[in-house]
């Protein structure tokens, strides 16, 4: 199975949108290439987690091994990545990438590119791909494939007269897709003599198999009882499995350069795979690792809490079992006033984030409070040390910073001509920089540096509004700069809220402390006295609002045979306040907190 | 001791007013001479073991206790007098309905020995009367009071106020008319959806939309100043009489006096042989019926009273007062002190906001009062 010459092997990924059709297409070439039989088809083969196929998504890479006879007679095994589709794993993503030769760009024929594309295919580029562009959803009437070959021409500079005009989802055309693969993508080249180099592209865990490390082989060959050695970090291990997917896991004897496949080898946790790794033969050593190894670092990070405390060790544990499966976001213990004890946990971005926080509320069945989202920032010390901080609550005292710098990004939006000046208002309110404007037909395309703390703080949200949704977003990480940048304290009859406290820019400061202060006015009952909130900067308040004291709230109607029932009610409030937190003399129950936090997700 | 407040519960209704969370119940046919001889069986039960003590009020509360045979209300009384040392002035008070039928049995009850009557008029509006489900009108609710005015020393009667859709103007001018028609003793409910009411079922289906808050504070405002031009402020948070007309038998709950229970869910406190307890009578009246003529009482729950639940019981009961607690009463009937009973944080931020005051008493100030039950929930230890 696995004795196919180097020359008869295609390895690519697929570039698209959201929704242009990229998991149809990948259904319907496994469909058409044998892989599963028509009742093992279900819809979108490839992304098997529940979440993935929901929100049409992919998180982990994944592979599938195509076998087709092309036009000239030969038998080829064209090998499809399916790389994570989200800015969030850029990294993940290049490194799927790295595994391929050629990559196929599938535009919805009627929408045209989108910003996610553009990301993705600059990507590709980068690699050195050959690209193929596809046209997919020709079969709509609102297909104009002229009119989207020239914006691929004209905003990415590829050649589109070769585009491959398909519909995925009725079949149009798919052996088009297959025969260019052959014929246009270049085979892979690897030694087979050489050291053993093979690519670790990702990992995932199995119940019944423990670590799955899905590999792309360069150099070498991996074989059943090899030694394996991570170079990253030096972990050695036993291949146990050699295998390819058809997309089902299929063992073989090895698998030799130019191939992709997986490997078992009784590893128990993915935190010891790292993405991009090498893994090469401990026996026989390669001496250089491949190009492009990055250790994962969350660029994220928020607390989160359980909303019943009795949840906490609960959390814990289904932290621990997702940890298994992704590496990439980490989690610590710590403790808030206001909510009790919870988690710090870190991400390598927003979807990322939400993704954790609804595979724990959907498979583990937990209520979680999640604080304002922050990003990493580098304080520098008036001693000239520098410290990475991404909690509001550890930043020191003003007088020991020296300069603090903040994580910037390069987005790219792609939003319609009528939309295009309320979403560059937007994008100069959260302190953008515009780099470059340009229009694609009646698109304009504005790529901006921006502040990746404004981006975390409800951009998206607004992006959508302000573009009635028309407006697609991408990002990357585009270094650090420094920036005028306090902490703002919420504090309730003058004792601080922890779990409110944010980081932001000084010209933000004040709206946003007000925003707070007037959402919590609203969710805060009022109560026997008086309540003051106020946001503030070191000991400056920068906005307050006061809730009144309740005006009334007696017992109409309490004799003789009330006695017995209003004493209990009374021992039932005092019970209550347990779950209260006692500011001054009043007392603001978690729920309010809560809810105030809420608003924010 | 101080002397003791005895009530009698009648549970019986001709029907079940919508907002009404009473121990109430409406029968077909109603078996008098089995219910007036358990009534006064358990009477003689509970006398036997509470002993001769002084008797400082009677109070025939319902249910509907003008349904009851003058009679079972006159062997009743007689019983009392004859178990306890009455005072001269005891006060005897029973609750009535204003139809035209109760009226007229006022004077057979004021021959019976009652001295003291309650009316529930509710409102002297036909509209509303319907819609709290009453089977009096305005018209009769008047009569009534006259007729009853003729007939008993003391009088008392009952407005609900804070009524969906009620305004403040409407509200001063139907007090401002019942007042007019008060002896000397008023109580005015502020509207209370119950658990469990008819009017709750209509909340929950959309169909009763509760006074919102403004408005209901507004009512509050405005009863305060309309009764207080009248010389008829409140004693309790619900209660207006002149200067002495006070009911002596609820200022002995207030007080947190002895209290004994008799009828069908009827609770007491009382104290036997230096323990005070915390007594409850079977609900349902036939089931009571049955306990009391196998045993000679339907008490169900029986528990002595702990230090810290007297010290609440008598902080929520006597801060409803204007007068307050007085604290050395309040440790003789508790076993605590003031100052055990209460957070002193919470109580001088009480102080510091005006809605305590603490020297010779502990008082709620009016502003206090407003807010009783947060202000308990804050200060109560």
């Amino acid at each position: 199975m696995t004795d196919t010459p180097i020359d008869r092997i295609r390895n690519f990924a697929i570039i698209a949108h959201i929704d242009h059709g990229k998991s149809t297409l990948a259904d319907r070439l496994i469909q058409v290439t044998g892989g599963l039989s028509e009742r093992e088809m279900t819809n979108q083969v490839l992304d098997s987690m529940e979440l993935e196929r929901e929100r049409g998504i992919t998180i982990k890479a994944q592979t599938v091994r195509l076998a087709w006879k092309a036009r000239d007679g030969k038998d080829y095994v064209l090998n499809l990545m399916d790389t994570p589709g989200h800015v969030d794993f850029a990294y993940e993503v290049s490194r799927s990438l790295a595994a391929c030769e050629g990559s196929l760009l599938v535009v919805d024929a009627s929408q045209g590119v989108e910003a996610q594309t553009l990301a993705n295919v600059y990507q590709a580029i980068e690699a050195n791909h050959e690209i193929v562009p596809v046209l997919n959803k020709i079969d709509l009437p609102a297909a104009e494939p002229a009119r989207v070959r020239q914006q691929i021409e004209d905003v990415i500079g590829l050649d589109a007269s070769d585009a491959v005009e398909i519909s995925a989802k009725t079949g149009i055309n798919i052996e088009g897709v297959l025969e260019a693969l052959v014929t246009r993508l270049p085979p892979p080249k690897g030694d087979a003599q050489a050291p053993l180099r093979a690519l670790l592209v990702d990992s995932w865990y199995d119940p019944y198999l423990g670590v799955v490390i899905l590999v792309r082989v360069k150099d070498g060959r991996l074989k059943r009882g090899m030694r394996l050695r991570m170079m990253s970090t030096g972990g050695v291990h036993m291949l146990e499995q050699v295998g390819v997917f058809t997309p089902k896991l299929v063992a073989v004897d090895d698998l030799g350069p130019g191939e992709m496949g997986y490997i078992t080898a009784a590893i128990k946790t993915v935190a010891d795979c790292s993405v991009g790794d090498t893994i090469t033969d401990d026996r026989r050593p390669a001496t250089e690792p491949l190009p492009g190894f990055k250790p994962s670092v969350p660029v994220v990070w928020c607390g989160l809490y359980p909303t019943d405390a009795d949840d906490f060790e609960k959390l814990r544990e289904s932290l621990g079992k997702l940890r298994l499966n992704d590496a990439s976001f980490h989690y610590e213990a710590e403790t808030s006033a206001a909510l009790g004890f919870g988690f710090r946990c870190g991400f390598l971005g927003l979807l990322h984030l939400e993704i954790i926080q609804e595979r724990l509320s959907r498979e583990f069945d937990l209520d979680l409070i999640a604080t304002a989202p922050s990003v990493v920032y580098r304080i520098h010390s008036t001693r000239g040390d520098v410290a990475e901080l991404h909690n509001p609550a550890d930043m020191p005292d003003p007088s020991q910073i020296d300069h603090i710098e903040e994580p910037w990004i390069r987005a790219t939006i792609l939003v319609p001509d009528e939309h295009l000046g309320a979403v560059l208002t937007l994008c100069n309110e959260r302190r953008g920089q515009q780099a470059d404007l340009t229009y694609v037909g009646n698109r304009a395309m504005a790529v901006y540096r921006l502040p990746l703390n404004e981006v975390v703080f409800d951009f998206y949200d607004r992006l959508k509004s302000v573009s009635r949704g028309y407006a697609s977003f991408d990002y990357q990480m585009d270094g650090y700069a420094e920036s005028d940048l306090v902490r703002i304290s919420i504090m309730v009859n003058g004792d601080p809220v922890d779990a409110l406290a944010f980081i932001a820019h000084r010209s933000q400061a004040e709206k946003r402390g007000r925003a707070i202060c007037e959402r919590l006015k609203e969710l805060i009952p009022k109560q026997l006295f008086k309540i003051a909130i106020q946001a503030a900067i070191g000991g400056r308040v920068i906005a307050r609002e006061t809730i009144g004291a309740l005006a009334k709230d007696v017992t109409a109607k309490c004799y003789g045979g009330d006695i017995t029932r209003k004493r209990k009610l009374l021992e039932k409030q005092k019970e209550g306040k347990k779950r209260m937190r006692q500011f001054g003399k009043v007392e603001i129950p978690q729920s309010a907190f809560l809810a105030a936090l809420k608003m924010d997700a | 001791m101080e002397p003791l407040a005895l009530y009698i519960h009648w549970p019986f209704c001709l029907a079940k007013c919508p907002y009404c969370d009473f121990n109430s119940h409406v029968r077909e046919r109603i078996d008098q001479a089995r219910f007036a001889a358990a009534l006064r069986a358990e009477l003689a039960w509970e006398a036997a073991r509470l002993g001769r003590r002084r008797l400082g009020s009677i109070f025939f509360g319902g249910g509907t206790p003008s349904l009851m045979a003058p009679d079972t209300v006159a062997a009743l009384i007689a019983d009392a007098r004859q178990h306890f040392d009455a005072a001269e002035d005891c006060e005897i008070t029973l609750e009535a309905n204003p139809t035209s039928v109760e009226a007229g049995r006022l004077r057979a009850f004021r021959a019976a020995g009652v001295n003291r009557v309650s009316l529930g008029v509710q409102s002297l509006d036909d509209t509303v009367l319907r819609f709290l489900g009453r089977r009096h009108d305005a018209g009769e609710a008047r009569a009534a009071l006259a007729l009853a005015r003729e007939i008993f020393p003391r009088l008392s009667f009952d407005l609900i106020t804070a009524r969906p859709g009620q305004t403040v103007a409407a509200w001063r001018a139907e007090l401002r008319e019942a007042l007019a028609l008060a002896n000397d003793h008023l109580s005015l409910y502020q509207l209370t959806i119950e658990p469990g009411t008819a009017f709750e079922a209509m909340r929950r289906r959309g169909e009763l939309t509760e006074l919102d808050e403004n408005t209901a504070v507004a009512i509050y405002d405005a009863t305060a100043e309309e009764t207080a031009r009248r010389s008829m402020a409140a004693y309790e948070i619900s209660n207006h009489a002149r200067p002495g007309a006070e009911s002596r038998h609820n200022l002995a709950y207030w007080r947190y006096e002895d209290y004994a229970g008799i009828g069908p869910g009827a609770h007491g406190r009382v104290s036997v042989g230096g323990t005070l307890l915390a007594t409850r009578r079977h609900r349902a009246p036939e089931p009571w019926a049955e306990l009391v003529e196998r045993q000679g009482h339907g008490t169900t729950d029986q528990n002595a009273v702990a230090p810290e639940e007297r010290a609440r019981e008598a902080l929520l009961m006597g801060l409803r007062l204007a007068e307050g607690i007085d604290p050395m009463r309040f440790a003789a009937r508790t076993g605590m002190t003031l100052a055990e009973a209460l957070d002193d944080t919470m109580l001088h931020a009480a102080i510091d906001e005006g809605y305590i005051q603490f020297d010779a008493t502990l008082r709620a100030t009016e502003e206090g009062r407003r807010r009783l039950d947060a202000l308990l929930g804050a200060i109560v230890r």
